[in-house]
């Protein structure tokens, strides 16, 4: 029962759950905004992109495994482009970043 | 295996439950914005696994593609909206 395809898809899948979860612990532990954006665009895109090739590798080479590679793009696509546009209206409206020095002033801003 | 996609379910829907606590809590609308776009992309993973669990993925990949492209257009207009509004926020502490 257990063949090259099953244990495959496994991999993949397990692989991008792991990667998700790395994104979410990201977006609760990170101290800023932008190092959140950081968290949650590379990992989130990658470990979703790992769910779908094993499940693009269940399926086998039918037209839902075609439908499942145009997702696949479109998220990859997609997501870095959101979380760019989220970053830049964040730096468009004055949210400042964290750094070292720029935590010490705390008087103007 | 599909008790394996019934597991990956159940796993991916807990993890989704941990960026809801940055949608609560975050200081900016910022950061609520970061964590709904997390939850839309792991929702996304959701709903295939999901076809898989009930045996009909050629009807759940079309509803997956419909809420894909729907979050990216959400995300990109209330980003152009919030683009605009001043907020003075510093991380402290």
């Amino acid at each position: 029962m257990i063949d090259i395809t099953s244990i495959l898809t496994i991999v993949f899948v397990a692989a991008g759950i792991f990667f998700l979860l790395i994104g979410s612990i990201g977006i609760i532990r990170l101290p800023d905004f932008y190092s959140r954006t950081h968290a949650t665009s590379k990992s989130d895109t990658l470990g979703m992109m790992l769910v779908i090739i094993g499940l693009m590798i269940f399926e086998g080479l039918t037209i839902n495994s075609g439908k499942l590679f145009l997702i696949l793009l479109f998220i990859l696509l997609a997501n870095p482009v959101g979380a760019h546009a989220l970053a830049r209206a964040a730096l468009n409206s004055g949210l400042k970043p964290i750094f070292p020095d720029n935590k010490k002033d705390k008087t103007e801003g | 295996m599909d008790s394996f996609f019934l597991y990956a379910a159940v796993v991916l829907t807990a993890i989704i439950a941990i960026p809801a606590y940055r949608v609560v809590k975050g200081p900016t609308v910022f950061d609520r914005l970061v964590g709904t776009n997390a939850i839309a992309t792991k929702t996304i993973v959701l709903i295939c696994l999901i076809g898989y669990v009930f045996g009909r993925i050629d009807m759940f990949i079309d509803i997956t593609l419909a809420y894909a492209i729907l979050g990216f257009i959400g995300s990109l207009t209330i980003a152009k909206y919030f683009s605009s509004e001043k907020i003075n926020v510093r991380y402290d502490d």
